[in-house]
This record gives C-alpha cells, sequence and structure tokens, in this order.
C-alpha cells in the first residue's frame, strides 16, 4: 500500500512532463529529445528562486512556466519549423527532429554545467510529514501531486472544453484535414509545442521539491517521458496520465522490492511488454 | 556473384596502400600520434559498422555504447579462461544477441520506436551489469591485463576495420545489399515485391552489432580496469551518430571522411576546453542537420552533378537520389 501511494505521488509528477512530450510530438509532430533539459532547468531555476528570493516554488511555476513557454516556442519557430518545412515526408522530419533535439541536448546540457555544475543537489521546501491510510509521506510529494492534478486537470479543461483545444486536438489527428477546415496548423503546432515545454517545466519545478537533481540527469528523465508516451499512446493525454502512474508504481516497487539500481530495467520491461503487446497504446486504435 | 570492374580494383589497390601505410604508424611514433591515431581507427571502425545498418534504413541507432561494452566486458570476464581471440569473437557474439533482441522487438513496428529503444539501452545494460556483478561478485570492475601494447590494439583495430569494409562491400554487391537498398528508398515498395523486410533489418543490425562488440573485446586491454560507467559510456553513441553523419552515410567510406576530422577536433577540445565538450557536441549536430543534412560526401556529390550539368541545379530533388 505505502509502495502504491509513494508510486503514484511520483507518477503525478512524470505525468506532467509526458503529457507535455505527448503534445509536442502528437500534435507537433516533434519528438523533443531535449524534453529533459528544459525539465532539469525547470528543477535548477526553482531551486535558485527559492535560495536567493525565498520564492516558493509553487509561486515560482507562475514564473517558471511562462518562461518555458516563451524559450520553447521560440526554439519551435526558429530552429524546428524550418526541419518541418525542409522535410518531405515525416520520416525524415522524425529523423531530423531527432537529431536537432540532440544538439539542444547536448547544448543545454553543457551550458547548465557550466552554469550550475555537475554536483547533486536538493533543498528542503515543506519536509514535514503527512499522514494517508495510516503510513506518512513527504508533505511535499503529496503537495507536488496535488499541483500537478490541478495543472493536468487545466490542460484537460483546455483540451476539451474550448475552442481552440479542440482545433489543437483536430491537428493531432490530421494535420491535412485541419488545414482544410481553417486551422493554422504551424500556429497551432507551435503554441502546443510552448504549450508542451511550459507542462514539462512545471513537472520539473515540482520534482525539485522532494528530489535530489543535477545537471546530466535530463536524458533519464527523457527516456522515462518517452516510454510513458508510447504506453499512453502518441498525443493521447488519458493514456499519458495513466501510464505515468502505472511507471511511477512500478519503478517505486522495483526500487522497494528488488534493488534501487534497477529503475531503468522496470522500465524497459515495461516498455518491450507495451512494444510487444499493445505497440498502439492503452487507447490506441491499431493503425490501417 | 559479379566479377570485379577495373574500377573497383583500383579502389581496392588504394585501400590497400593507404591501410599499409597506416599500419606502418606505429614504427615512426609511439605516444601522441599513435593515441590520435587508436581513436580514429576506433571510430572508424565504429562508424563504418553503425552505417551498415543505419545508412540504408536511416534509423538512428543509439545502442553503439551497449553493444561495445559488452564486448568489453566480454574479455573482462573471460580473460583467465580463454584466448584473447576467442574472446573478441565471442563479445562480437554477445553483442549480436543483443542487437537480435532490440531488433526483434522494435525493428517489426516504426522506426520511432527503435530510437527511443536505444537511447535508453546502453543505460539499462550498465544498470544490470553492475547489479548482477555486484551481486555475484561484490565488486564493481574486472583488472584486464595482458601483454598487449597500444600498437597491438591498434593494429587489431586496423584489421577490424578493413573486416568492416569488406564485409560492407560484400553486403552492397550481395541480393541482401539490393534488398536493404529498396527498403531503405520505400518500405512498403519493397514489402510488396515480397522482400521480409523485418528479418532483413534485423539480420543487418546484428552483423553491425557484432562489429561493433569486436571492437569493445579489441579496446578492452587498454583500460586495464574495466568498470560499467567507463565501459558503457554513452558518448560513444553519440559520437559515432555525430562523425558518421558529419561524412555522410550513402557510402561505406562516407562516415571515413568524418571520423578523421571530428577526433582531431574532439581531442583538441579536450584538452582546451575539458568542460565544454558537451557545448561542441550540441553545435555538431546543429550545424550538421542544418547546413549538412547529407554529410559531407553528399554534399560534394550535389556539387559534382551541379557542376557536370548546370541544368540540374535548378531541380535539386533529383540530386537527392542515391546516386
Amino acid at each position: 500500500m505505502e509502495t502504491i501511494v509513494t508510486g503514484v505521488l511520483l507518477g503525478g509528477t512524470y505525468a506532467l512532463v509526458a503529457l507535455g512530450l505527448t503534445l509536442q510530438y502528437g500534435v507537433a509532430r516533434i519528438m523533443n529529445l531535449a524534453n529533459g533539459e528544459t525539465f532539469v532547468a525547470a528543477c535548477f531555476i526553482a531551486f535558485w528562486l527559492f535560495a536567493s528570493y525565498q520564492l516558493s516554488p509553487l509561486y515560482g511555476l507562475f514564473v517558471i512556466a511562462p518562461a518555458a513557454f516563451v524559450i520553447n516556442w521560440t526554439i519551435y519557430v526558429v530552429l524546428l519549423r524550418p526541419l518541418v518545412a525542409r522535410a518531405k515526408n515525416p520520416g525524415m522530419l522524425e529523423v531530423d527532429s531527432i537529431l536537432a533535439t540532440f544538439g539542444l541536448l547536448f547544448l543545454f546540457q553543457g551550458l547548465m554545467l557550466r552554469g550550475f555544475g555537475g554536483a547533486y543537489t536538493s533543498y528542503a521546501y515543506l519536509s514535514d510529514r503527512f499522514e494517508i491510510f495510516g503510513a506518512f509521506y513527504g508533505l511535499n510529494r503529496v503537495v507536488a501531486f496535488a499541483a500537478a492534478v490541478v495543472i493536468a486537470l487545466a490542460l484537460y479543461v483546455f483540451l476539451f472544453w474550448t475552442r481552440y483545444g479542440t482545433a489543437v486536438r483536430a491537428v493531432a489527428v490530421s494535420p491535412g484535414a485541419a488545414n482544410l477546415v481553417g486551422i493554422d496548423v504551424s500556429r497551432a503546432a507551435a503554441l502546443t509545442f510552448a504549450l508542451g515545454g511550459a507542462l514539462t517545466a512545471c513537472g520539473g519545478t515540482l520534482l525539485s521539491t522532494f528530489y535530489t537533481f543535477n545537471a546530466s540527469m535530463g536524458v533519464v528523465f527523457t527516456m522515462k517521458a518517452l516510454i510513458i508516451v508510447i504506453m499512453g499512446g502518441v498525443g493521447d493525454v488519458r493514456g499519458a496520465v495513466v501510464a505515468a502512474l502505472i511507471l511511477g508504481i512500478a519503478e517505486t516497487s522495483v526500487a522497494r522490492l528488488v534493488d534501487p539500481g534497477l529503475t531503468l530495467a522496470a522500465t524497459y520491461g515495461l516498455f518491450i511488454f507495451v512494444l510487444l503487446v499493445r505497440p498502439q497504446g492503452f487507447f490506441g486504435r491499431r493503425q490501417a | 556473384m559479379k566479377g570485379l570492374t577495373s574500377s573497383e580494383i583500383g579502389i581496392a589497390a588504394l585501400g590497400a596502400v593507404a591501410v599499409a601505410a597506416a599500419a606502418t604508424l606505429p614504427l615512426f611514433n609511439q605516444g601522441y600520434y599513435l593515441t590520435l591515431a587508436l581513436n580514429i581507427v576506433l571510430y572508424a571502425a565504429l562508424c563504418t559498422a553503425w552505417t551498415l545498418f543505419s545508412g540504408p534504413t536511416h534509423y538512428v541507432s543509439l545502442a553503439t555504447a551497449a553493444f561495445f561494452g559488452l564486448g568489453t566486458y566480454a574479455v573482462g570476464l573471460g580473460l583467465d579462461h580463454l584466448p584473447f581471440p576467442v574472446l573478441v569473437l565471442a563479445g562480437g557474439a554477445v553483442a549480436a544477441v543483443l542487437a537480435g533482441l532490440v531488433g526483434a522487438a522494435t525493428l517489426r513496428i516504426s522506426g520511432v520506436y527503435f530510437v527511443i529503444f536505444t537511447f535508453g539501452l546502453a543505460e539499462l545494460v550498465r544498470q544490470v551489469v553492475s547489479y548482477a556483478q555486484i551481486k555475484i561478485t561484490s565488486r564493481m570492475g574486472i583488472y584486464v591485463f595482458t601483454d598487449f601494447t597500444e600498437k597491438h590494439i591498434y593494429w587489431m583495430l586496423l584489421a577490424l576495420t578493413v573486416a568492416v569494409f569488406v564485409t560492407g562491400w560484400l553486403i552492397n554487391r550481395s541480393r541482401f545489399g539490393f534488398a536493404m537498398q529498396i527498403i531503405g528508398n520505400d518500405e512498403t515498395v519493397a514489402r510488396h515485391s515480397g522482400i521480409n523486410t523485418a528479418r532483413l533489418k534485423i539480420t543487418l543490425f546484428m552483423i553491425s552489432g557484432a562489429f561493433i562488440g569486436m571492437a569493445g573485446a579489441i579496446l578492452a586491454p587498454r583500460y586495464s580496469y574495466v568498470e560499467p560507467p567507463a565501459a558503457f559510456n554513452p558518448m560513444i553513441s553519440f559520437l559515432v551518430v555525430i562523425m558518421a553523419l558529419l561524412g555522410g552515410t550513402r557510402r561505406l567510406w562516407g562516415p571515413l571522411v568524418g571520423v578523421i576530422p571530428f577526433s582531431i577536433l574532439m581531442d583538441f577540445v579536450s584538452v582546451r576546453f575539458p568542460n565544454d565538450t558537451f557545448i561542441v557536441i550540441g553545435i555538431a549536430f546543429l550545424l550538421i542537420v542544418y547546413l549538412l543534412p547529407d554529410g559531407v560526401t553528399g554534399r560534394l556529390e550535389q556539387l559534382r552533378a551541379r557542376l557536370r550539368q548546370p541544368d540540374a541545379a535548378a531541380e535539386p530533388a533529383a540530386l537527392k537520389e542515391p546516386a
């Protein structure tokens, strides 16, 4: 029980990162392998705001998320839109975007190593205990989970209850058809890419309250987010949330019951299982 | 099998002379230049082996470090029991088995799963190896003591590179290579003309992985102390991708054009700006994607085609087809 609750609390943060990635890949069609770097940058900035200005990470979200939105929008418009324009088919865009975001991954990681050093960092925020079902958990984990739920709900409302959200989902289903009904696909893709980056940054900010982070761990989080996205089905918001919770539980169980050094093996086990059984994701339909 | 054309014999002779010249290097210099040349030959073998698979299929494989590390470990674990050449072959075999498993899980579906899977593969294998090693031997690393010096490793890697080139050349002129070319151009067409695309891709990935594993095995004596973070260093995967793409993956010798300048550049950067290697690699990736999407050799071929027939400049799409 304790393991499951811890797993779910961790999964909440994973869900935000995966939602960011699934929007970027599902709607903007960019496989953003530098996603984890956005995430780690958010961790460091949250830490910096907290340590230098005593700004609570929860308020920090209101600074970090808009900043991440603007930065990711700029990245899309300046760097990635030319690739979209150049690509003759989806396969070519996939390869180009993977390679370009590799470049960004290393560039950002290098800059962060310069700026923040390679050491592990953490800070104490709300490190009180909180009781759920008779067991105690860090209050910071619970608060981070609650914030993640609020953000995910806001995203859900945006995507399913607003006009622009419907347009974004239409682009996810078919960019060509969306264009025909008068949706500015290029603009929607840029905004969704930026929104995905902002969500990822929120995930990073929340995770930094209870997790020890360093400048080179972005790749591991990109990996986890990618696996969640595939488990949930590309571009599928509900699937990503469910998959994130499953991954959180699986990782916590393996770390508790087997060995903390094998969490990635747990992730891969799930990944292989999904690839063999349901490569289209939990809620995805088999492609024709 | 077709006979050899005169130009093929010419290229073979040229290659033989180049290899022979490269093989004499340790006789002149045993220090800095040998170390640099060893790196170049290592990456020449790795990048060419990588291109065997990723060139025709366009799948970006990041599994290099996993195969490489397995090869290194095969030598580390077996050195007390088996002769070195057997261990090199065993390293190749273990890597090929892993490549087969990865290929079987991912190459039947779309390419993006493959990239994601190989992205974390080195880290996964590292975790499993560390875990198993600590459980079984309660130590982190293994000592590898041999009589080999740097020049022996250099010669062995040179021989391996030649083997990779010969294999690649044999594949290219076989039915297998022809089928791979069709798969690379249009997989649907390939499937409709009766090619078992998944099986061919998996086989090619295994061949490529085996060579990378052998390279890792040959390099093991250089470390003298093998531990998981060094053997499964993910940087190897990324450097191989950059160098191969910089050179261009259309031709077998394309990667070589990227390996030589980039190895020298990385050597310079790691001495002068050791803290900024990541930034340099990041910029290199971006420059290749935006300025040299077909690599140096691809760009040279484009220029040559344009010089030959100036009208073709108006129709750049036609030039992008592999010649």
